[in-house]
Order: C-alpha cells, then structure tokens, then sequence
C-alpha cells in the first residue's frame, strides 16, 4: 500500500470506533517492520486489561462455533468482543483459506470485531503478531478477545500461551489422534470443552480427560492452587453448554485476579514477548552473518573436517557479539 | 511493496446456492499465494463491506449464476464506495458476453465468465489490486 | 413376438411369464428393416427380477416409454401456465416445475432477499392463488406433475392438494412426485431452511400423509444430479444418493411406517453426465444396490418396493457457453445413455441453459431429442440392451465397489445406523468435503487439459458467441407479482391466518403430530409461504451452513 498508513493516524482513528482504521492497523501489525514497531510503542501504555481468552483444538472439533456462540453471549452480556481467528497458510504456495468467520456471523452488528490471520509459514512471525493484534484490540477498548487457533500442536501451544484463558476443544475419538500431544494439552488448557457430545465415545472422552487430570494431580504437574479444569459437554451445533463455558472462562479469570496469577501470566507473557522479538532480531543477525566470508571459511573448514560444528558455532557467536 | 500478501473477499450475493465455483476459485486463490476470506453463499452488501473492512481485504470476488448480476454487482460496488472503501469488484460465473460492458459500466474491475481458466483468474485479481495499490 | 423354448433356463420363464402378463405398445418392435427383435438378450437376472440390474419392469419400455417430463417453470404463474401447455400440446406427457429461488428459500416475493430474484430461476409461488393460476385450465386428474422443490415442498404439496379440492379432485387422484430430499441440500444444492433432524421429521411426515392419501403420488425423489451438480465423481453420486435413500428409510421405520409400504412411493433422481458407459453402469448398479439393502439389510419383502425408479436429468453442468449448439450433441448421448440403462423418466437440457433460462425453440429440440431416442433409434425395443457387454458388466460392478466403500464409512460414523451416518457426516462436513475434493480435482484436469471439453480447452475455434436469443426475465414479472402478493393479502381474512399459523407452529412443537393437515388449511387460508415458513423456523430453527472450502 503506497497510501501511507500513519500507525499514530490509524491508532487515534480506531480508538474513537472508525473500524476500517482498526482493520488497517492490524495488518500493521501483521507485516512488521519499522511501522508495527512504532505501533507497539504507541499502543503499549494504552493497555485496558481486556480478557484473552484462547481456544483451541484439532480441526473439524467445532471451535469456530463454539467461538461464535460466545461472541454472542458476550454481546448478550453487553461486552464488545473480538475475534482473532487463525488457520494455517500452506506451506508450499503461502496462501490461506480463511473460512472461520462465517461461523459467527449471526451476530450483528458493531460490538463484534471478527479478524482471520494466516500463519504466513513464519510460526516465530505469528508469535509476534497475536501479541501485537490483542494490543491494539485491547487499546480500541475490545474485551473480551478471543483467539481462535486450530491444531494441537507445539505453534498453537505457544499461541495457547498470549491467553489468560485457555479452552481446549476436543471431540469423541479425540483420543486416537491426538497421544502425542496430551501433555501439550494438558499444561495449557484452563477449560476442556468435549463438543460434539451427542455422538457415540463422549463418555469416553470426558473420561479419558478426568484420568489425565487426576494422573497429574499425582504427579504435581497441576497447578499449585489446586485449580482444576472443568470439562464441559457440549455440541456447538445447537449451542448447548456454550452458556456453561462462558461461566467456566468467567470462574477461571476470577481465580487468575484473587490468586495473583492474572499478573504473573501478563508478567510472563511480556517477557515472551520480548524473548520473541530478541529472537527475530538475533536471528536476522545470525542470516547476515552467515553469509560473510569469515564464516563461510569456517563452514569450508567443518566440511573438510579440520574443525567441529560445535567449535564453529562458538566462533561465530563470539562475532556476532565481539 | 509489491510483495505484499493479497487478501480477497470472495462471495456469493443472493439466495443463488451454487458455490461449486467458488469453492474451486477460493482454492485457486489459496494455490496462487493469496489469502482468501471465505463468506460462501447468502451474503449480503452489508456483511461483505463489513469483512473487508474488518480484513482490510485488497478485492472483493463475487460469484454469480443467477442471472442477478446486474442488480447485484452494481448494488456491491457502490455499497463498498458508500463506505468509503476502495476496493475492486471482480465479478466471475456466468455472465453472457452481451452483458460484459454494461458490469464495466457500472464500476466492476473485471468479469470472469465460465471456462475461465485458473491462470485468468489468479491474473484478474491480481491485476485489480496492483492497479488499486499504484493508484 | 418371441416364443418361450424348452431350454430357457426358470428365471427365463419366469421373466416370460411376467412379459406375457404385461400390456403391450401397439408398435412393431422390430429394426428398421424389418428384423423383429426379442424383448430382452442374454442371462439373468432378467429385468423385473430381483436385483433389477437390467431394468425394474419385465417389459420396460415395451409397455410404456420413458415419460418425457420437461421442466418448465419461470416468471409468474401465467408465463409458466402458458409454457406447461405448450409442453403439454408438444406431446410431453408430465409437467415439471421449477419455482424461483425466493419460492425455493420459503421466502415471498417481497422479502428483502426478492430482489432481483423474484421470477427469475423459476416460477414464483407466494400463495394458492399463485398455484390457481399455475394450472389454471389443466386437468390435475390427468395429467402427472413433478414438483422441483425441498426446503418449502411441504406447503407448496399442501397447495397442490388444495387447487385439486378446489376443483373437486380427490387428492387420491393426483399423480406425480415432489423432489423433498432435503439431505442433499445441506450435502449439495444448499436450499435448507431448517436443521437436518426437524427437516427430516416433516418429510416423514409428508410420506405418511401421502402413504394414507396419494397412492400415486411419490412424495420424494431422492436425488443425486445435484450433488453431480456440485462437483462430485459418478460413485460418489450414487452412493451418496443411495445412503440418504437408507437414511430416509431409517427415519420412515423409526417414524412407524410399514417399510413395504412407503417404499413403493420412493423414487430417485439422477444425472446422466458425458462419460457414456460410467453412466449406464452407475444406473444399473444403483438398482442393484437399492434392492439388495432393501432386502437384507431393511427386510423388504414386498418387490415394489424393493425397485429403485428413477428419473434421470442430462448434466448441466456439462453444457458450454462456448459453441452452445453443440450441447444438443451431449445432451443427446447423455439422453441416449439413461434411456439404454432404463431410466422411467428423462428430462433433456436445453443448449442455451449454460447461459440462462432456455428460450422455448431451445426446450423444443430437448424435447425433439428425446423423441429421438424413443422413435427413431430402436433403442426402447430391447430392455437393457447393453447387458451382457463386458465392459457395461465390469463398470456396474466398479460402481457398486466404490459406493459400499462409502457406505462402510458412513455406517461407522453412525455406528450402525446410516440415518445417523448422514447426520454425522452433515455435521462433520463429509459431503461438501469430498464434493469440493472432487470439483477441485477435475478443475484442474481440465486446467492441465488432461480433461478436454470440447470449446472449452479444445476445438475453440467457432466460440465467439453466436446470437443465441437469451430469455430474459424482464424486471416487469417482480412488480406483477408484488401487485399480486399486495392484493391476496390485503382481501384475505387476517384472523383465519393467523390462527392457521397458530396450528401450523402448534404441531411443528409436537413431534408425534402430522404437520400436513395444519399445513394444508394454512394454504387455504391463503397464508404465504413465507408466513408458513416463519411458524416452522420460530419452532425448529434455522441451518446455518459451516463452510467446508
């Protein structure tokens, strides 16, 4: 866009309701750079504490219903949310299908913001801009925020963590598909939704749940205030339970504000944040440095066998902060 | 700058139920790099101007097979300009040559008729928004 | 006329015997240079024997043709009445209607979702008097009507019944079939209004009603050209079909009807696409596997119902804009193709329909084109003509292969019960998945011109348009029709159409209660179809699609 699009311009637009400002601005944040950068500066002070809230789970579990039921309830509730749906772009063309928001679109109107983001491939990228979208929403005054992510693996785990609450959505037969990541799931989910829960194997599912949460109970895993995570039956579909989730995220973020752990997890996420940043920074360093001639000596040199990966590395380091 | 991700709208205005080609072009979109805000059938202008704001989307595709295409086309583009955003209307499905100029006429960016061929259609999206981003 | 011999094997004399007892065109039946020809070639089993592979008559087309049912339908009641009687005075011999997308969404033509819709895909219906006006001048008794709709089919029958008591037609005397699958919509035409499970009770409903009252009437054509339509492969049109066809009979024994009964009044609707021989051996395998579950797996004994009859429609989507007289190329083959594997009734497409409505020269030579085939050909002198033929044999059984696969699938995801099989894979996105699989999958064979279309990727030469005369819909037929509306509603009486909807929503709520009766007198009322709808929604809901790209 050669239109130049002021971050501070855009920011003070979306503030006072302009939602094309906002629409703009996100994709600020989305691209990065020197403009998203002058955006956080900008945004950052501006913090309302809006409730995250996080939901997650393999695809086809019904998370975009589910989602949308709650931007409905929110509403009802007279709250102003917003909706952060993720799917992944495709590794190979870099392109997206962005279908989420259709899920939700009977809910009118000016309280709800529904923006799709793509991976964009860039799982280090996306770190950076779901902590950067929930700031400007947060500043524009949006609460609750919701993030919608699809998948159980380690990328939406991280995502997982920019929320206070996390709502783990699963399906009968979860089971089978998802062994590997039980204990991803475990450590980040607040709520357990078992949607679909008309079908065959629900009982099983919710089961399977209780014995994963009484396994670390006995081994001290959970949570030191002894908060442990509902499991809730519901079908998306008919929006059953969905009332019952909402009032689980509700009890989870009252036990976030009277334990203290409201702000050790903002605490948290800031310094991931920051962690994420530092990183995307080293790294372009580290492309740079790559591609000099001293370290290409050396690469020649660990290819030829006369020096060791491990001593290789050490040396550079040492260039990239001499 | 002119590497940057294209976002497209794509919709069916109407009560028409036929979205095979639209689902075809959406992953037409997706294969060519673009991300594509998927609205599917029974769309209105209000709710598509509400996603491209909301997406900040660089065009909008309609899918039309219903004969609709000359109330419904003109109507989007001018409620896309009511809301101040400018954003191209490509118009794709079965739309008889004879027809063609007065859509040109009534501000749509391009016109895909049927057999259009993946290539074509990445090409009129992309055309449309590189000439929206030089403006 | 073929005489029995001492050899024949007993499924052969007992085919004979069926053929003897049949009644007989009054044509030669002979080639045309005189050669008479035997009723039917080759082995068992013989058409009219289970599992009807080679056709569910012992004389098929012997004893009657296939009906020729053209579909008709667009603007206002009168343009369509017009155009019924032309078919009708053209020799066609049932009429078909299409309704506009309004009618078809339950909506009236002066909701907000009328605009520029109004009269356009079909015939717009807002109240009875709208239907009056339909056939008006034709003899219900008579003359065999399908009627082309299914989110809203329940009220559009009700109306139907109501012009024949009007006119003193017992609704036992009224024949034809109402399409009323609503499965397929949320699978692949996307003409829902309400959730699967209540849409599924209304249907169940209309075949009780129908079962008691309108022996000749089918109340529903479970169809599968639209899911053709949509993008899927020959199995998996079939299988899909049939499993709803499972799925519906399911809900029928659940609702308490006698499996041989009701299963006399089903009938099916498939697409005849490009591909000759995947076409015949998929209608031939289709009756194959409908008698076969009938049979084994639901307990039917009685062999009406047992029989998939079927009507078949050429592909629309096959037709070109390109080079558009060369669709009546394709849809002759694809006519022939239904014809030769038995179809009881066939619409042929008009070649200006990639474009818009067909002008009526274009519905004339479809028509034309039938008679073709039925006159000229000789292909209707012999039953199942191609059985026997390696190739045909091999395609059936490839057919019936692909579409078990699908049903193994389908009964695990309903854990033994295909109705839930369905709702499942509704709910899952199954259907619209693999269609858009399917649909992408051949757009781009076609990209890759690994799949050639004739004036598509090939043979381009001759594609500036020629002046096909399209039939528009002028934006007159909306402003008569809002006239109409305004006057119907404005001298009916306000308090009887509102206490007909008061019932109509009353028996929505109880499951056990009939909805036809309550609907019937709302129609009478001279309540919209809208109205009607909206007493239905207020109680079942609204489908939302989940969009599967």
């Amino acid at each position: 866009m050669t239109t130049a699009r002021d971050p501070e311009d855009l920011l003070q637009r979306a503030r006072s309701g302009e939602r094309r400002a906002l629409g703009q601005l996100l994709t600020v944040v989305e691209r990065g750079g020197a403009a998203a950068d002058e955006l956080t500066r900008l945004a950052h002070p501006l913090f309302n504490g809006a409730q995250i809230v996080g939901v997650t789970g393999a695809p086809g579990a019904g998370k975009s219903t589910l989602t949308g039921k709650l931007t409905r309830l929110a509403v009802i509730n007279g709250d102003r949310p917003a909706v952060l749906a993720v799917d992944p772009s495709s590794p190979i063309t870099g392109g997206a299908i962005l279908g989420d928001r259709v899920r939700m679109n009977d809910v009118a109107g000016e309280e709800l913001f529904i923006r799709s983001m793509a991976t964009r491939g860039h799982s280090g990228g996306l770190a950076l801009a779901v902590p950067g979208a929930i700031r400007v929403f947060d500043a524009c005054e949006y609460d609750p925020i919701i993030i919608e992510t699809v998948g159980v693996g380690q990328v939406e785990v991280d995502v997982a963590g920019t929320a206070d609450t996390t709502v783990v959505v699963v399906t009968p037969g979860w089971g089978d598909a998802v062994q590997a990541n039980k204990a991803g799931l475990l450590e980040v989910a607040d709520v357990f939704v078992v949607n679909k829960s008309d079908r065959p194997g629900a009982d099983d599912a919710r089961r399977d749940l209780e014995m994963m949460l009484d396994l670390s109970h006995v081994t001290g895993q959970e949570d030191a205030s002894g908060y442990r995570p509902p499991i809730i039956m519901a079908n998306s579909l008919d929006g059953t339970g969905a009332d019952e989730v909402w009032k689980a995220i509700a009890l989870h973020r009252a036990h976030l504000e009277s334990t203290g752990q409201l702000a050790v997890r903002r605490r948290g996420r800031l310094a991931a944040e920051v962690r994420n940043r530092l990183a995307e920074l080293v790294d372009v360093s580290i492309d740079e440095l790559m591609e000099s001639s001293d370290s290409r000596a050396l690469l020649e040199s660990t290819n030829q066998k006369e020096t060791s990966p491990a001593h290789a590395a050490r040396q550079l380091l040492d260039r990239l902060f001499g | 700058m002119a590497d940057e991700q294209i976002r497209v709208v794509l919709a069916k205005l109407g009560l028409d139920g036929h979205d095979r080609g639209i689902k075809i072009v959406a992953r037409t979109l997706r294969d060519a790099g673009m991300e594509v805000i998927y609205l599917g059938l029974r769309q209105t202008t209000k709710s598509i101007v509400a996603a491209v704001e909301e997406e900040d989307a660089d065009a909008v595709g309609l899918s039309m097979h219903n004969a609709g295409h000359l109330t419904l086309a003109p109507a989007m583009v001018q409620a896309l300009a009511d809301a101040d955003l400018d954003v191209p209307v490509i118009v794709g499905g079965i739309v008889p040559n004879v027809d063609m100029s007065e859509l040109d006429g009534a501000g749509v960016a391009a016109v895909l008729g049927p057999g259009a061929s993946a290539e074509e259609v990445v090409k009129a999206v992309a055309d449309a928004v590189a000439a929206k981003r030089t403006q | 006329m073929s005489e029995g011999h001492p050899a024949d094997s007993e499924a052969k004399k007992a085919w004979r015997t069926a053929f003897e007892k049949a009644s007989l065109r009054d044509a030669p039946f002979e080639t045309m240079s005189g050669v008479p020809v035997e009723p039917v070639y080759g082995e068992e089993p013989f058409p009219g024997q289970y599992p009807y592979t080679r056709g569910i008559y012992a004389s098929m087309y012997r004893s009657r043709l296939w009906t020729m049912r053209m579909f008709a339908g667009f603007g206002t009641a009168e343009d369509t009445n017009l155009r019924f009687k032309d078919i009708l005075n053209n020799g066609g011999s049932g009429l078909s209607t299409a309704f506009d997308m309004p009618t078809l969404m339950g909506r009236d033509s002066d909701s907000e979702w009328g605009l520029g819709e109004v009269g356009r895909a079909g015939v717009a219906i807002d109240t009875l008097a709208d239907m009056e006006q339909l056939f008006a001048d034709i003899d219900l008794s008579v003359v065999s009507t399908s009627m082309t709709i299914n989110g809203p089919a329940a009220i559009i029958l009700a109306m139907y019944i109501a012009v024949a008591e009007g006119r003193g037609i017992t609704p036992d005397q009224l024949s034809g079939t109402i399409q009323n699958d609503i499965l397929k919509e949320y699978q692949a035409q996307k003409e829902y209004i309400y959730p699967p499970r209540p849409s599924v009770r209304i249907i169940t409903d209309m075949v009780k009603y129908t079962t008691a009252e309108m022996p000749r009437f089918h109340p529903i054509s479970i169809s599968g050209y639209h899911i053709r339509e949509a993008g899927s492969n020959a199995a998996q049109e079939l299988a899909f079909t049939l499993a709803n066809g499972f799925a519906y009979v399911e809900a029928a024994i659940a609702a308490g009807l006698d499996v041989n009964e009701f299963g006399r009044r089903l009938s099916f609707f498939f697409n005849s696409h490009i591909d000759f021989f995947e076409e015949v051996g998929k209608l031939r395998a289709a009756r194959r596997i409908w008698a076969r579950w009938m049979k084994e797996r639901y307990g039917v004994t009685d062999e009406r119902a047992m029989m998939c009859r079927f009507h078949t429609q050429t592909a629309g989507v096959s037709l070109t804009a390109q080079q558009p007289e060369i669709n009546i190329a394709r849809v002759a083959m694809q006519g022939l193709a239904a014809a030769m594997a038995g179809t009881q009734s066939l619409h042929t497409d008009s070649f200006d329909e990639a474009l818009a409505l067909p002008t009526e020269k274009a519905a004339r030579i479809a028509l034309r084109t039938q008679q073709i085939i039925a006159f000229e050909t000789g292909v209707a002198n012999v039953a199942d003509p191609l059985g026997g033929a390696r190739y045909v044999e091999w395609m059936t059984d490839e057919m019936e292969r692909q579409a078990e696969e699908i049903f193994t699938h389908l009964d695990e995801l309903g854990s033994g019960s295909m109705l839930e099989g369905v709702y499942a894979g509704i709910d899952d996105g199954y259907f619209v998945g693999q269609i858009a699989d399917a649909a992408y999958r051949y757009q781009r064979e076609l990209n890759a011109e690994r799949q050639i279309v004739v004036g598509v990727n090939a043979f381009t030469d001759g594609d500036e348009e020629t002046e096909v005369n399209l039939l528009r819909i002028s934006a007159e037929v909306e402003a008569k029709q809002l006239e109409r509306l305004a006057e119907v509603k404005k001298t009916r009486d306000s308090a009887s159409v509102a206490a007909a909807l008061a019932a109509v929503g009353k028996v929505a709520g109880e499951s056990d209660q009939n909805l036809m009766p309550v609907i019937i007198d709302a129609v009478k009322a001279y309540a919209t179809l809208e109205e009607i709808s909206g007493a239905m929604e207020t109680v079942f809901g609204t489908y939302v699609e989940q969009s599967i790209v």
